[in-house]
């Protein structure tokens, strides 16, 4: 192939001989492609998709993670709120058995003082009965006394008039001396 | 390397002062070591071999240490590699077939794209994929790429049966759709995608030599040219402005190459096309 001898020495080869590859051109083609390709295949495409990998794996991991995290502190959240509400009714509960406690003690503090009011009253009606009874059976023994002084008095002017002065005083001392001696027996 | 280049091409253009246009022996330069053997290195083998190496180099330095929150080695290096598989790969394939072809998908991409941006690396000068073996190479793992994927998927028969003889054609249209089908697929699929590379390659380099040669020689060489000069300037701003685009072109042909053959790949594995 004079073609190809002509192009290593430097010419230009005419025509169709410019698409016939000297035999160093073969070879200095496919070893450059052959080097690529290879690298490509082998190492550099494997890099990167280790690389990508990698990275896309680590993404994912802290979203899940990112994901649990989340979940965790509604969790917590939730148990927070429950808690929450439950001492809310807790403390709800307690405030009105206070006010039962309270309403029941109140209740009976009222009975009670009603109870001491009624027995004070009836006390007190009692004791004012008994001196009433106390003043009455006084005076009636003052005004008994009194009106004998004072009759006494009154009879004792007309007593030596006559005769049935003489009696009336008979009768009113028999009288006394019956109410006297009623009057000691009732004591 | 280049300086070899340069001083043979400001030595041409020294001779007789006149206007060298770049020829198409710019991309058969003279050997360099080896001379004669298989191993024959020219300046652009070595500038490729460079290239991919470094471009290597540079992948494992960046992910060596891949840690979980990157540095920024390791983040330019995933992002690169991550557009390859979203852009390209998911989106073409889907991601169960991405998964498979991403070795392939990446290694060419960043494998044309490394020997493509040499062209407009200044010391370089020159793509790495600007002969014609080297897309041809790649459009050859292309090519068993998809052939493969298509007969793992279906079968060598039905592979073919699906490529070859569209469902829901009428027969007739088979005397015609069927050669055609055949052309396009197994032949021209191929060829297509290194030409296509190789050719932006070449014209780009040749463009970008006859910018800056031109403003040599207006600025330099050029013997009585009078205001004629002042068109430097112009050349001299077109070759800035190629050189730009080189760039570009550089990054956008590693990726409709990429992306071709993950079509052609799709299209192998789909049920129908």
């Amino acid at each position: 192939m004079p073609e190809i001898t002509l192009a290593a020495g430097g010419e230009a080869p005419e025509g169709i001989g410019l698409f016939i590859p000297a035999i160093y051109d073969i070879v200095w083609s496919l070893i450059p492609f052959a080097l690529i390709m290879i690298l490509f295949w082998k190492v550099i495409i494997p890099m990167f998709r280790k690389i990508i990998d990698e990275r896309t794996a680590a993404i994912e991991g802290g979203i899940a993670k990112a994901e649990s995290v989340q979940a965790q502190a509604d969790a917590a959240l939730e148990q927070y709120e429950a808690q929450l509400a439950e001492g809310r009714a807790e403390a709800a509960r307690i405030r009105e058995q206070a006010r039962a406690e309270g309403t029941q003690i109140l209740n009976e503090l009222k009975e009670q003082a009603a109870a001491d009011a009624a027995r004070i009253t009836a006390t007190a009606h009692q004791q004012i009965e008994a001196e009433r009874q106390a003043a009455l059976v006084s005076l009636r023994s003052e005004v008994g006394s009194l009106a004998i002084d004072l009759a006494s008095g009154v009879v004792k002017e007309s007593l030596s008039d006559d005769k049935r002065a003489t009696d009336l005083v008979d009768r009113f001392l028999a009288d006394l001396e019956s109410s006297e001696a009623a009057g000691r027996g009732v004591r | 390397m280049n300086l070899v280049t340069n001083v043979s091409v400001l030595t041409a253009a020294d001779d007789d002062g006149g206007f060298h246009a770049p020829t198409l022996a710019e991309f058969f330069p003279p050997a360099i070591f080896f001379e004669g053997t298989w191993f024959e290195m020219n300046r652009i083998v070595l500038v490729r071999m460079l290239a991919v190496l470094v471009m290597l180099f540079l992948f494992w330095l960046a992910l060596r240490r891949g840690t979980r929150v990157p540095g920024r080695g390791q983040s330019v290096a995933e992002i690169a590699i991550d557009f390859v598989k979203t852009q390209i790969g998911d989106q073409v394939l889907g991601l169960k077939d991405s998964k498979r072809f991403l070795p392939l998908l990446a290694g060419m991409f960043f494998g044309i794209l490394a020997m493509n941006i040499t062209g407009v690396i200044p010391g370089l000068n020159i793509a790495g994929s600007s002969i014609f073996i080297v897309p041809a190479t790649f459009a050859l793992a292309a090519y068993i790429a998809f052939v493969y994927a298509g007969i793992k998927q279906h079968g060598g028969w039905k592979y073919f049966k699906n490529q070859l003889f569209l469902p829901g054609v009428p027969w007739p249209i088979y005397i015609i759709l069927t050669p055609v089908e055949l052309l396009n697929i197994f032949i021209v699929r191929p060829i297509s995608l290194s030409l296509r590379l190789l050719l932006n390659m070449m014209v780009g380099h040749i463009l970008l030599v006859l910018c800056f040669s031109a403003t040599h020689f207006f600025f330099v060489t050029g013997q009585d040219l009078g205001l004629f000069s002042l068109f430097g300037a112009a050349t001299l701003i077109g070759g800035i402005a190629m050189t730009g685009i080189e760039l570009v072109v550089a990054i956008l042909q590693a990726y409709i190459f990429t992306l071709l053959t993950a079509v052609y790949i799709q299209q192998s594995v789909a049920d129908e096309h």
